[in-house]
């Protein structure tokens, strides 16, 4: 079940275009990984997908009626913007907002997909803990357990992994993928390759706003195309513990 | 809920306190009972025409005040956006200068709150324009200290080239706020507003809710912002033109009781704006029998005690975010 | 200086022929005893209807500021000012050499035909002030209203001020007929009446002092709907401030008007 098409999608800054007709779609099952290198377009791709940029072309997003779409689809933006003390509990509530009636208290299934997402990220002993005063890590895990409350076939995240220790990365990338395997589709843009070659199912890579290549991690990171849009050489194995990537040298 | 309960029961007591302060030596009892007989004696005239608004209005403007500056910072994400200090009661409070000095109000009293409705539209409208979305504490500040002086000098050019000799005197009534010898007539002219005003935050709540996590995440969970703005524009626009209408421009009640009853509802925007409201009313109940008590004679001004109150906090949230901000 | 050293007595004996009042009290009395030219100018208040109870006479003549530099530009050997004119405009006409002579606001009707012979003294005028003094006593001895009972009135302006027992208003009332209510509440001198005590006090009668053009929200007060729910209390409406606020012969027509009044509640009865 396709559950994101996007279909020569083009966000313009001015006359520039940033995201230059990028046709994909994403069904469920997938974990999809976007990667590219600075200011290649993976935020502006992901906010015009979800119609939160001025865009050209079609996105299976922007054409559903907003509390739909917010139901359908949820997003952890790159800034990790807590405005308020509140607690981690209530915080990861807010994620249920776009199924409850306007002024509804929280029912048992709204309960249910909260303590659900707070299992999932491992926050159980920060459940009644002041979000604003959790370390920059710790608030990521809670906003991307916000996102996961929200409940939503499918998932767009944007650098949820930045900033987190090995062990919290790792975790989350398996939140992510357990989620596809459950039938939700996840897309998430990161820099970590090796992260990236690891957990994700396919990998969407852009440079300068194209999607230079769309695929299995093994055939998107080959020689070539890391050379052409990172600018370094690479090294790939496929081991007992799964495939291995890991980045060597900037090319001259 | 116990928090609601206790604000309530806060509002209930001071609220009879306030009907019982005043120059006439009766028995609580006593005036209590005035309130109720229709017989035109003096005392049941001094309860039922006098007491009886003046307390009415602080219930109304402190809940209005209160329920505005929690909106007001909700969509700011800034505990120091509040109507008073951004400009916007001094807005309002020109718009209703200009009506009464116009002559505008003597064939058609609703264009009193009218008026002050159109200016602090206009204050709101121009805070948001120059604050931004995120509404950064130095711009937020600084556009409110233009847009407040612009204001106050309006305001008091206008009231300088009436030909009444007292007009002049009423700046300070303008800038400082009172509820001194108010009636009814202020009461039906400012509720239908204060209603519409309290109706379009209440419907905002969620949205404020949203925006704690940010404008993208909030827009995701399917909030349509520039109906939240539209809302949120004309709700506390609604408010403080109607009660800055009444009372003049009454300071820091938005910044104060939000301030004090954030860490009891765990911060959250949409809990804080009933709250704030419920404070508010206790908070200007409590200011306007203070004024009655502490100076009788001398018709001290409400805004002139909320600032003695707020402006200390002020400074404390300005030194507090002061970090952020470098 | 050689003015300040000499003091007024030396001028005693010469009449002033330039004389500019800078006070609207002061214009009405020079307007009334001073002889035809020797009043050059009157301050601006006296040309206006509202303040002014002799707007006509008072027009015939330019307005003046009040300002030390303007009045001392009309060259004037006299200037007359009441004492609570601005003390540095008349210091500093003193200091430019010219006599100024200071009018005490009138507190009583007493105070009359002392202000009117004091202003004749000034301008040289002593025996069209006597003239005066006895025309006003005579006349003032004619209103006089000595029924009883005496209703209770209280006098009500802007910013809920009212004037006590010692006051030129309060006199005018006690000639008319009535007693003031201020006095109930030891406001002998004059002062703020909250609305609520007014209210309390259930006078008979309420008079306002309001008659000034444009808004202003202190005027609130007067129309507050709780002096209207008073059911026994005669609402009387504005009193003409003009004919109120100076010690002239004036007065007598606010006395003739609420003699009037008094009379007419006395028909009622």
């Amino acid at each position: 079940m396709t559950l994101l098409a996007l279909d020569r999608l083009t966000v313009r800054r001015g006359d520039c275009p940033v995201v230059d007709a990028v046709t994909v779609s994403v069904a469920a099952g997938e974990c999809v990984g976007l990667i590219g290198p600075n200011g290649a377009g993976k935020t502006t791709l992901l906010r015009g997908a979800l119609g939160l940029l001025p865009h050209q072309g079609q996105s299976s997003l922007t054409s559903m009626p907003g509390a739909q779409r917010a139901r359908h689809a949820a997003w952890m933006p790159q800034s990790r913007e807590i405005a308020w003390p509140v607690t981690v509990e209530t915080l990861i509530a807010l994620g249920r907002i776009p199924h409850l009636p306007r002024g509804a208290k929280p029912r048992p299934d709204d309960q249910r997909a909260i303590e659900a997402a707070i299992a999932r990220m491992g926050l159980e002993a920060f459940r009644h803990r002041t979000a604003t005063q959790l370390s920059g890590g710790e608030q990521a895990r809670v906003l991307i357990a916000r996102a996961l409350a929200q409940d939503t076939p499918l998932l767009l995240a944007d650098e949820p992994i930045a900033g987190l220790d090995p062990a919290s990365q790792i975790a989350t990338m398996q939140v992510f993928g357990r989620l596809a395997r459950e039938g939700h589709a996840v897309i998430v843009s990161l820099h970590d390759l090796g992260l990236a070659a690891r957990h994700c199912t396919r990998l969407l890579m852009m440079s300068a706003g194209r999607l230079i290549a769309d695929g299995a991690p093994r055939d998107v990171l080959t020689p070539d195309h890391i050379a052409q849009v990172f600018g370094i050489t690479g090294f790939w194995a496929d081991t007992d513990h799964g495939p291995v990537f890991q980045p060597l040298e900037v090319t001259g | 809920m116990k928090l609601a309960a206790l604000l309530v029961a806060l509002c209930a007591a001071l609220f009879v306190v306030s009907l019982t302060s005043g120059q006439v030596n009766a028995s609580v009892g006593e005036s209590l009972v005035a309130l109720w007989r229709d017989d035109g004696l003096p005392l049941s005239v001094v309860m039922q025409e006098i007491r009886l608004p003046r307390a009415l209005l602080a219930v109304m403007i402190g809940a209005s005040l209160g329920m505005a500056g929690a909106a007001m910072q909700g969509f700011l994400r800034n505990p120091l956006a509040e109507p008073g200090l951004i400009g916007v009661s001094g807005s309002a409070a020109l718009g209703a200068v200009l009506a009464i000095q116009t002559g505008l109000t003597l064939f058609f009293p609703l264009a009193l709150p009218l008026a002050a409705l159109s200016g602090a539209v206009l204050a709101v409208v121009l805070i948001l324009l120059l604050a931004g979305p995120r509404g950064a504490s130095i711009t937020l500040i600084l556009a409110g200290i233009a847009i407040s002086a612009l204001a106050g000098a309006l305001t008091s050019l206008v009231l300088n080239l009436s030909p009444n000799p007292f007009a002049a005197a009423d700046i300070v009534f303008w800038m400082m706020g009172s509820l001194a010898d108010r009636s009814f007539d202020h009461v039906w002219l400012a509720l239908p507003f204060m209603m519409l005003g309290w109706a379009l935050l209440a419907l905002s709540a969620r949205g404020l809710d949203a925006l704690t996590l940010g404008e993208d995440a909030a827009q995701a969970m399917g909030i349509n912002l520039a109906r939240l703005r539209l809302m949120l524009v004309i709700g506390t626009a609604s408010c403080v033109g109607a009660a800055t209408a009444v009372a003049g421009a009454v300071g820091f009640v938005g910044l104060v009781v939000p301030h004090l009853l954030r860490g009891f509802v765990g911060a959250r925007p949409s809990s804080l704006l009933w709250a704030s409201a419920l404070g508010g009313a206790a908070m200007v109940l409590a200011a306007d029998i203070a004024v009655r008590e502490i100076l009788p004679q001398r018709d001290l001004k409400l805004g002139v005690l909320m600032a003695l109150v707020g402006a200390p906090l002020f400074l404390h949230l300005i030194f507090k975010t002061r970090k952020e901000m470098a | 200086m050689v003015a300040v050293l000499l003091g007024p007595a030396a001028w005693a004996d010469q009449r002033p022929e330039r004389v500019v009042s800078v006070n609207l009290c002061t214009d009405q009395l020079g307007l009334l005893l001073a002889d035809s030219g020797q009043l050059i100018s009157v301050s601006r208040l006296a040309h206006e209807p509202d303040s002014s109870a002799m707007v006509e006479a008072a027009r015939a003549l330019p307005a003046n500021g009040s300002g030390a530099e303007e009045v001392y530009l009309l060259t004037p050997d006299l200037v007359l000012a009441g004492t609570f004119t601005d003390s540095a405009t008349v210091q500093m006409l003193r200091d430019l050499g010219i006599r100024v002579e200071l009018f005490a606001p009138a507190r009583s009707l007493e105070d009359v035909p002392a202000r009117l012979r004091q202003m004749g003294a000034a301008l040289g005028r002593t025996a069209v002030a006597e003239e005066m003094v006895a025309r006003f006593e005579a006349d003032l001895a004619a209103l006089t209203v000595t029924l009883t009972p005496r209703p209770r009135a209280a006098l009500y302006y802007v910013n809920s001020y009212t004037s006590g027992d010692r006051s030129l208003a309060s006199d005018i009332l006690a000639v008319a007929g009535f007693d003031n209510v201020a006095s109930e509440v030891g406001l002998d001198w004059g002062g703020v009446l909250p609305l609520e005590k007014l209210v309390m006090l259930a006078p008979d009668l309420i008079i306002q002092g309001r008659d000034y053009p444009g808004q202003a929200r202190a005027e609130d007060t007067l129309d507050h709907p709780a002096l209207l729910a008073l059911s026994d209390t005669l609402q009387a409406g504005q009193l003409t401030d003009r004919d109120w606020i100076c010690g002239t012969p004036q007065v007598l027509n606010a006395i003739r008007a609420m003699r009037d009044l008094r009379l007419s509640m006395e028909a009622d009865r």
